[in-house]
């Protein structure tokens, strides 16, 4: 028996090895987007790929996105399985169009005759210091649109199974990838990949008995640092990890609830209209009867993403989270 | 060092070379709309071609009267009429070959039948108990489509996707004078000419965008010549010359199943009718015009050098328009009986398997439909 050396890897990295499996795997897949190619993207999460499988298989193709997402439609009408980049959240707008009228509902409008396989990997969320149009979080706007999927990793692992996940996916994924945990590392074996996981299950991070944290992607490290914190009040936080936003994993998360009483949803996106509003309805209207306390949201501010020197104050952080936590009515229980 | 400290060793240096990409010359638009009929070059004509031509402007032209009256007798929810345009719309669709693309916009559904869809598959959309009402991949005919250009950019991937199989495929996509004004028109045009794809788009530019003239829609030369912008070949012609638009579609798609890339071909013709039976263009636009451009009408041209040549008898022009008219009473026939509809369907294909959110859905039209029929009892 060999044991195998598990080493440090960065989530790129592993998105990187999802995308170069997933194309030495089926010749269908293509990557294509801004910069893709010679540069190996502005995160290098496709870097090498343009020399290994060729220009025509990782394309570096117009300044346009609308024009990247139309092309790949029909790509994939004749049988192609594009993978496309959006360089980041804020820069995908323009391709909202060819994404809601035609990506999100071409197999429904076709009866099922013309599915379109496309992946659409989009970095997103804050962190980084980036300037404006670099850090929003976009994901409510996907969620809202029927036909897609929509997954985000959070951590090394999941970021190489949810990719091949979503590239091996006769719908369309829409592929949320948390810019700042880019290079969080992780002991990941790239010689034996972790499982391609299906897409729709979330799972329980960090399990604990006093209320569950509901999250996903970026805002994952920070309710598991928050769940630590909360051991000195005397709280053991339950964390689940969405990994999908749809299909909701409604399952496991209210399993969870049932078992803690108690729930926060937390995210970067802002609450009012915001993913958390959704989740807190799902939880309401499933665990009334074990409900402690009224689901509560812990989000960004209902603000266009802010600059850099201030985006801090905006993003939730551990304090914050441990605040909603103490308003979780535990007066009750005394 | 700045010029100052340096004086006596800078020397002014151009610029590196520069020279255009291209040479726009022979990408020009011709300064006139090419035409055939009512001009010596008709003589040439191929026969076969202006009788095949002739039978199509004939049944579309009966297939649009169809239409329109299936509007009035509330069987189609809407219907935009291309009378006036039945040459483009026959001519895209004539030059292609089995294994080539079609991509209309939500007005061609004409073209799509001249290409050998069934009508009444044709006008699902418009008849509302579906959105596409064929499998695009068994005619090689994109969906219908209602968003104003979106379906370039398609008909570019499909075409760069089957060249870079090794496929023989060309993509010929359809818009309307106004739909150049959009983004998407000028990324596919775009996309198209970097990738040098096997695309032909065709401009029908039939004066109006629903109410709006051409020049409020554009400041161009002639929407031909957007063409050299991209670096790809831009050609006008006479929209209701049929045999017109025939050759020079036919030799756009020669050109790029060759592997000479894109082109752009603009179309001038009328929109005779309405934008659709809920427009009233009296609003916008003076009889007068509408007498000009019937004066130019694509049939009557047509029949004009048919019948000059010899090549059809009163015989021949009594058989296109029976033809046309057992079509249209098949279609009238099909599009009299209400659709078969199942309100489950809403669910079938919004995904490969439906999420379990949406069979929660499911579940509970199923009971809402079993409680209308149980109250129906």
């Amino acid at each position: 028996m060999t044991t195998v050396a598990l080493k440090p890897a960065t989530m790129a990295q592993a998105l990187t090895r999802a995308l170069r499996d997933a194309m030495a795997a089926d010749p269908t897949v293509h990557v294509m987007g801004e910069d893709v190619g010679t540069l190996g993207g502005v995160f290098r999460v496709t870097d090498g790929l343009a020399k290994e499988f060729g220009e025509d298989r990782c394309t570096d193709t117009p300044l346009a996105e609308a024009g990247i997402l139309g092309t790949a439609v029909g790509m994939a009408m004749y049988g192609l399985r594009p993978v496309v980049e959006m360089q980041f959240d804020a820069f995908a707008y323009p391709a909202f169009e060819q994404l809601i009228s035609h990506v999100s509902r071409m197999r429904n409008r076709t009866r099922g005759a013309m599915p379109l396989p496309i992946t659409i990997r989009v970095p997103y969320g804050g962190g980084i210091g980036g300037v404006e149009h670099h850090s929003d979080s976009s994901e409510a706007y996907y969620m809202a649109t029927p036909g897609l999927h929509v997954v985000t990793p959070a951590t090394v692992a999941d970021s190489y199974g949810l990719l091949r996940a979503a590239i091996a996916s006769d719908d369309p994924v829409v592929f949320l990838e948390p810019k700042r945990l880019y290079w969080s590392k992780d002991t990941w074996n790239p010689d034996e990949p972790s499982p391609v996981e299906p897409i729709g299950r979330a799972v329980v991070r960090r399990p604990g008995s006093s209320a569950t944290l509901i999250t996903y992607g970026p805002s994952l490290p920070v309710c598991l640092e928050a769940a630590e914190a909360a051991r000195s009040e005397g709280w053991d936080l339950e964390v689940v990890d969405l990994r999908s936003l749809v299909p909701f994993d409604d399952e496991t998360v209210c399993a969870s609830v049932r078992r803690t009483g108690r729930a926060l949803v937390v995210h970067e996106s802002g609450g009012y209209g915001g993913p958390g509003g959704e989740i807190a309805a799902r939880v309401t209207e499933r665990c009334f009867h074990h409900l402690e306390a009224p689901v509560l949201r812990v989000a960004g501010f209902d603000i266009p993403y802010p600059p850099p020197m201030l985006e801090r104050h905006h993003l939730p952080g551990v304090d914050r989270i441990l605040d909603a936590v103490g308003r979780l009515q535990w007066e009750a229980e005394n | 060092m700045t010029v100052m400290e340096q004086r006596g060793a800078y020397r002014p240096t151009p610029p590196p070379a520069w020279q255009p990409r291209t040479d726009p010359a022979p990408l020009l638009p011709d300064a006139a709309p090419y035409r055939v009929l009512g001009t010596e070059a008709a003589a040439h004509a191929d026969p076969e071609l202006l009788r095949r031509l002739y039978a199509e402007l004939v049944r579309g032209r009966r297939y649009n009267a169809q239409a329109t009256a299936l509007t009035k007798q509330g069987r189609l929810a809407v219907y935009p009429s291309t009378t006036g345009q039945e040459a483009c719309e026959v001519a895209a669709a004539l030059v292609l070959q089995e294994q080539d693309w079609l991509f209309p916009s939500y007005r061609d559904t004409l073209a799509a039948v001249a290409r050998g869809l069934d009508p009444v598959q044709a006008l699902t959309l418009l008849r509302g108990d579906w959105h596409t009402g064929y499998d695009p991949r068994e005619h090689r005919i994109a969906p219908l489509c209602t968003p104003l250009a979106t379906q370039l950019p398609h008909a570019v991937g499909l075409a760069h996707a089957a060249r870079l199989k090794g496929d023989d495929v060309v993509a010929l996509a359809m818009v309307g004078d106004g739909g150049t004004s959009e983004g998407d028109f000028h990324e596919a045009l775009n996309f198209a000419a970097v990738w040098q794809a096997p695309v032909v788009f065709l401009v029908q530019n039939n004066g109006f965008a629903i109410s709006v003239p051409l020049a409020k829609q554009t400041a161009a030369p002639s929407l031909a010549h957007k063409a050299v912008g991209y670096g790809m070949p831009g050609r006008l012609v006479d929209g209701n010359d049929a045999v017109a638009v025939h050759e020079v579609l036919a030799d756009a798609v020669r050109h790029a199943r060759e592997g000479g890339g894109p082109t752009l071909v603009e179309a001038i013709t009328y929109r005779i009718e309405a934008h659709t039976n809920a427009d009233d263009a009296t609003r916008y636009r003076v009889d007068t015009e509408v007498e000009a451009w019937r004066a130019h009408d694509p049939i009557a041209l047509l029949e004009h050098e048919l019948t000059e040549r010899g090549l059809i008898d009163e015989d021949g022009i009594k058989a296109a328009r029976d033809a046309a008219d057992t079509m249209a009473a098949e279609l009238r026939a099909h599009m009299n009986q209400d659709p078969v509809l199942d309100p489950m369907d809403l669910f079938a294909d919004v995904y490969a398997d439906p999420t379990p959110q949406l069979r929660e859905q499911e579940a509970q039209l199923r009971a809402e439909l079993a409680a209308e029929q149980e109250g129906g009892h």
